[in-house]
């Protein structure tokens, strides 16, 4: 109880203040907001004030520090805004040969300008969530049932917030043979806060590769919060992939839930290759036999940046399969953590569950946190975990360098072995191709946008 | 070509090479043989640049600069090239890019033209066949699950590609199987010119019937306590060591 208190009070000031200004714009959020999602809202709320912005005494966030990210002062950005500028004007995706449906969402909000969608196969819906929310509100259902507000608090803002995102619907047995690309800018004249919310919807038997792509297009500072809500009904097939580059003074906080139901099949696969500070939770509910999860995800930072991953696969039925592998680089005073919880419930026999965490650090002074967690209450199951923290092999180094190649060149084609293993798991040949060059060049300690840097910064 | 003074070494602060003489010569070649833990590899890797081997004292010229004073890969794109006892396996390094990045880097340093991407596959093909080396091979990773014979070989296609002055052959037949065996000689041999000169360490004289030396030494507790002919690897390969240690007081 004593902890309870002081946890209380330590969280106090600036969770109020997100209370406050919750009740300030409260008119805002309701207005022009479809009740399936206005229906949730006050009871997130409520959800958040019980647990407050965490602090480090909350065990799920011990290896970041929000509250003074929190605390800074931001416009909040709850309602539509026009982009000033054509964005179709400004920013190309210029990855040579990936062809997508391409749809842009701005400060969080689906741009209303989204051209480039193209033909989608009939039934699929790729629109803002917000006017499927109006529009069709059945099939939004789901809608917060997957992500739960009182089991964490910046779900629990993020829902007392939502207003917009994108929403993706496959229906029956549809295969969308082009990847889906979602650009999601960040681009206001001030300091903003961003809430965005997204859902993907697959029926039995629908296939769908999604790329969602972080981008900011200026200096501004940003707090980003957002939830994607994934639902993979019986045999669906989802490829996942979300790659994250956004500059040094972005808060990037990502909550990704996702159910699977029997004989799915989701590969999630994250790229951080820049970003201030980066929080990603993935966490997946295996809700049927003989559904397959992949989670790859990988890092290369610099500076003061931070990466926190936090996973978590709950293995609610038998004969599921599930396999981890997160790979970080560090350089200079950067600090990273891997936290990979996996759940076997009682009765889920047959469980394959695997996890392994890799980190290279190249300074003395860059830190990795590497934490698993097995809750296993089943037993007949196959789980193996790892975690590493270390150096470039010495051994391979001498080798490469015994045959006549520099060391800088040997200790970066170390480097980009050490991330291949993830990059080779990207089924779409453009996109890995473009992101292998982009972790060589983050490697060689290049900025490596994925775009033409519009600002020249030291960031 | 290659001349060690007195060269002593320490590793973890334990003396492991103990005033080590030797003078080689191009067109030469010589064999180091000896009991296992002798020194032989430790006097390889020394010569390849390998950090964690600290020398305490003497000194070694190569082509006439001090070799020790070099980095490894100066080392080997000067034309040293060691074939390691244990080559080490290298995950997500495929083995193309590999031999492509040491070729040119080689030849950058002696400011020729880099290979392209078609010309270095056309240069790598001609000496697959030649030390009959598996493509399948040079699809995977930097030794990944190959077979110690594998690896061997693989060696030895490295020492093809990349043609060196002075080749050290650490136990490269240990692990072959007997076609291999001649397969290696034969590619070793097919190097060899009057410019260059080969070091083979090897605890067997099968290996000195393909590859003949024209110098055998006995490294001996840090030392080289015996050298001559190629008649002494028969000698040694009839009576082992013991009357090698007897004769240096064991
Ligand atoms: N990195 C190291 N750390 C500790 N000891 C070492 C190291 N390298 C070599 N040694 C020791 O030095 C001695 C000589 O080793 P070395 O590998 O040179 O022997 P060798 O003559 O090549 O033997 P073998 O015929 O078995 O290959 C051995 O006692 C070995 O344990
Ligand atoms: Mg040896």
């Amino acid at each position: 109880m004593e902890s309870n208190m002081s946890i209380l009070i330590e969280n106090t000031d600036v969770s109020l203040k997100y209370a406050a200004h919750y009740n300030s714009v409260k008119e805002v959020l309701f207005r022009n907001s479809a009740e399936e999602m206005n229906a949730h809202r006050k009871k997130a709320l409520q959800d958040f004030i019980t647990q407050g912005i965490p602090t480090r005494k909350n065990e799920n966030y011990k290896y970041t520090n929000l509250q003074p990210r929190f605390s800074s002062e931001f416009r909040y950005i709850h309602e539509r805004e026009p982009a000033e500028v054509d964005l179709h004007a400004v920013f190309r995706c210029d990855v040579p040969l990936l062809d997508t449906h391409l749809a842009f969402l701005f400060n969080g909000w689906f741009y209303e300008d989204n051209s480039k969608i193209g033909e989608l196969p009939s039934g699929v819906i790729l629109d803002s969530l917000e006017n499927v929310a109006h529009n069709n509100p059945g099939l939004i259902r789901k809608y917060a049932s997957l992500a739960q507000t009182e089991d964490d608090p910046l779900v629990a803002l993020n829902t007392a917030f939502a207003k917009d995102g994108y929403f993706l619907y496959v229906p029956e047995n549809t295969t969308v043979e082009l990847p889906v690309q979602l650009i999601n800018f960040l681009q206001a004249k001030e300091s903003a806060y961003v809430t965005q919310r997204n859902f993907i919807y697959l029926e039995e038997g629908a296939h769908v590769k999604v790329i969602s792509c972080d981008h900011t297009l200026n200096l501004n500072h940003y707090l980003n919060n957002s939830v994607t809500e994934i639902f993979a009904g019986p045999n669906a097939n989802l490829e996942y992939y979300t790659l994250q580059n956004q500059h040094n003074y972005t808060t990037s906080l990502n909550s990704v839930f996702i159910h699977q139901e029997k004989d799915s099949k989701v590969t999630t696969l994250n790229s951080s290759l820049h970003g201030g500070l980066i929080r990603n939770n993935l966490k997946f509910n295996m809700d049927g036999e003989n559904a397959e999860a992949f989670l790859y995800g990988m890092a290369f930072i610099d500076r003061k940046q931070h990466v926190d991953n936090f996973t978590q696969v709950i293995h609610g039925k038998p004969h599921c399969m599930s396999n981890q592998v997160y790979k970080n680089v560090l350089d200079d005073e950067s600090t990273g953590a891997f936290t990979g919880r996996i759940h076997v419930v009682r009765d889920a026999q047959k469980t394959n569950a695997f996890q392994r965490n890799n980190n290279i650090l190249l300074t003395d002074k860059a830190t990795m946190q590497s934490k698993p967690q097995l809750i296993i209450d089943a037993d007949d199951v196959k789980c193996s975990h790892g975690a590493t923290v270390g150096q470039i092999d010495e051994e391979a180094l001498f080798y490469l360098r015994a045959r006549g190649i520099d060391e800088a060149k040997a200790r970066l084609m170390m480097m980009n072995a050490f991330a291949y293993e993830v990059i080779q798991q990207i089924s779409i040949e453009p996109l890995r191709k473009r992101i292998n060059e982009l972790v060589d060049k983050r490697l060689r300690g290049e900025v490596a946008r994925c775009h033409d840097c519009a600002y020249n910064c030291e960031c | 070509m290659l001349s060690i003074k007195d060269l002593f070494v320490e590793v973890e602060g334990m003396e492991i090479l103990k005033g080590i003489n030797l003078v080689v010569k191009p067109g030469e070649i010589h064999a180091i043989m000896g009991p296992n833990g002798s020194g032989k590899s430790t006097l390889a890797n020394v010569l390849a640049g390998k950090e964690e081997y600290t020398v305490t004292h003497g000194e070694v010229t190569y082509l006439g600069e001090d070799l020790l004073d070099m980095a490894p890969e100066e080392r080997a794109q000067k034309g040293l090239f060691l074939s390691f006892q244990y080559p080490v396996e290298i995950p997500g390094v495929p083995m193309v890019n590999f031999l492509k990045t040491a070729v040119n880097e080689h030849r950058r340093s002696r400011g020729e033209k880099e290979l392209t991407a078609g010309e270095f596959l056309k240069f790598m093909r001609t000496k697959m066949e030649m030390v009959d080396m598996h493509a399948q091979l040079t699809n995977r990773s930097v030794n990944e699950g190959f077979s110690g014979g594998e690896k061997k070989k693989n060696e030895i296609f490295q020492m093809a590609l990349l043609e060196p002055r002075l080749a050290i052959l650490d136990e490269t037949d240990s692990g072959l199987d007997i076609d291999a065996l001649k397969t290696v000689a034969h590619g070793v041999n097919a190097l060899r010119n009057s410019g260059n000169a080969t070091i083979v360490v090897t605890h067997y004289q099968r290996l000195l019937d393909y590859i003949v030396p024209d110098h055998v030494h006995v490294l001996y507790g840090g030392k080289i306590v015996k050298s001559a002919g190629k008649e002494l690897a028969f000698e040694l390969e009839e009576k082992g060591y013991d009357w090698i240690k007897k004769e240096n007081g064991e």
